[in-house]
């Protein structure tokens, strides 16, 4: 009975590591780093006030945070069809989940955008700056800074959130577990393991936030 | 050089300035003086155009401006001709010391960093910040960032200086070295504007003085008479306390 666990666990191990890092690990990247320039560029719209943009950045961030994640990915995967936009699974994830993260890093980065003191913006004025000048080397640097300890939280909450493109067939650590689980039939060892291998990932994002902040950080470290 | 005439700005329903004229000709320490409150400041920002006047009109080196209606584009000229100091210095909090004042120099004014740097670096050294360069805004006493803010402001050999109540936020300790390295630009022949509450670098520093009330310019005239011999009775009051019963 042991033996055959540990068989089990020693044959699903790669199974489920390798759609980690062939899925997983890619669709969390991607799907980050477009949500990233959304959530940069929204932000931005906002704080300067254009008035058009800044109307449809809020429409765009009260849809994506106000409905489930998992209706999201099925309207885009199983909906869309009927519209005549029919997307791969993986596709369809990249593009719910960097829509669905953007809407909520928008909100993140401008309150951290309106965090920085009014006197940075007039101090590059005064400097001969432009707007667009200062904004790029002064405050969305500092903003970036503010904003990177709960940029970081997303990310990680997003690692996990990828779980759930399992349910548009994108065979991704989730889907391997339970593909492997319906052959031998051993939920509790099976999604332990894939949980396991989840907070493997989420510890090492940790790791990274920690190193990332002592860097972004050392304008603010008081001497002595 | 700088004339500024009958500027005017409100906030909502509060006129804060009434038509204030100004002068600074080339060479010129002036100083604006006045009790809290009587539009100093807003002068000063408006003339950078961090405030937008409502009316009036500013010429520059000769070349004349409606008030509330200058293009963008020569708000940024006229921008890189001057330099203000802040008296809350708003030095670049993610910059060092050097990289604060290399920075106008380099993405405004497309120096090449070779060359920024070394003005840079002889511009902290005028102002006795050459042993810190490197540290950050956050890692300087307050005397210490209004002296980097000065080398910011003078680094890029600007037409005029303004400064706002440059010692307001500091200790009175540390206001000497900051009125110390202003003493010094004076004698280099830099052209400042200055709103103060230092009645003692107004009287031995400045050449020009106005004084401002409530929005309006009370009086105005070289440094020595209007300190010696105010014409209005509120600027005697001002700046001789007990002068009045005279």
């Amino acid at each position: 009975m042991d033996e055959r666990l540990l068989g089990i666990v020693l044959d699903s191990f790669p199974k489920i590591l390798i759609p980690g890092l062939t899925a997983t690990i890619p669709l969390t990247v991607i799907a980050f780093s477009l949500a990233m320039v959304i959530a940069v560029a929204a932000a931005l719209a906002q704080f300067a006030r254009v008035p058009a943009v800044t109307q449809l950045c809020r429409f765009y961030i009260w849809v994506f945070r106000g409905t489930p994640l998992l209706v999201q990915l099925f309207v885009v995967f199983y909906g869309l069809p009927r519209v005549g936009i029919t997307l791969d699974p993986f596709p369809a994830a990249v593009v719910v989940f960097s829509l669905n993260e953007g809407a909520y890093c928008a909100e993140t980065v401008r309150a951290a955008l309106e965090a920085v003191p009014a006197g940075q913006l007039e101090a590059g004025y005064c400097a001969g700056m432009s707007y667009l000048q200062t904004m790029r080397r002064i405050i969305l640097p500092q903003a970036m800074r503010t904003a990177f300890p709960s940029l970081s939280n997303s990310l990680i909450a997003m690692v996990k959130d990828t779980s759930l493109a399992s349910n548009i067939t994108v065979v991704e650590m989730f889907r391997a577990a339970e593909q492997i689980n319906a052959v031998v039939y051993e939920p509790l060892v099976l999604y332990i393991e894939v949980g396991l291998v989840y907070l493997l990932l989420s510890t090492a994002l940790t790791w990274l936030q920690g190193v990332g902040e002592r860097r972004l950080g050392a304008y603010q470290r008081q001497e002595g | 050089m700088l004339e500024v005439k009958g500027i005017r700005k409100s906030f909502g329903a509060l006129e804060v300035l009434k038509g204030v004229d100004l002068t600074v000709n080339r060479g010129d320490v002036a100083v604006i003086l006045g009790p809290s409150g009587s539009g100093k400041t807003t002068l000063l920002r408006c003339v950078n155009f961090l405030e937008t006047a409502d009316g009036g009109t500013l010429a520059f080196d000769g070349e004349e401006f409606r008030l509330g209606h200058v293009p963008r584009r020569d708000v940024l000229r006229l921008r890189r001709k001057t330099a203000f100091v802040f008296q809350s210095y708003n030095l670049f909090l993610n910059k060092t010391a050097l990289e604060n004042v290399t920075e106008g120099l380099i993405v405004a004014r497309k120096m090449p960093k070779a060359q920024a740097v070394e003005l840079g670096r002889r511009a902290l050294d005028r102002v006795g910040m050459s042993g810190r360069m490197d540290h950050y805004p956050s890692q300087l006493s307050g005397g210490q960032q209004q002296r980097v803010a000065i080398a910011r402001a003078m680094a890029a050999d600007p037409e005029i200086i303004y400064f706002d109540e440059p010692t307001s936020a500091l200790d009175p300790e540390l206001t000497g070295e900051v009125l110390a390295v202003m003493r010094r630009l004076a004698e280099d022949g830099v052209t400042m504007l200055v709103v103060t509450h230092e009645l003692g670098f107004a009287r031995t520093v400045s050449n020009q003085v106005v004084f401002m009330e409530d929005g309006a310019v009370v009086e105005a005239g070289p440094t020595r008479e209007v300190f010696e011999r105010p014409r209005e009775a509120r600027t005697r009051a001002f700046l001789q306390p007990g002068g009045q019963s005279e």
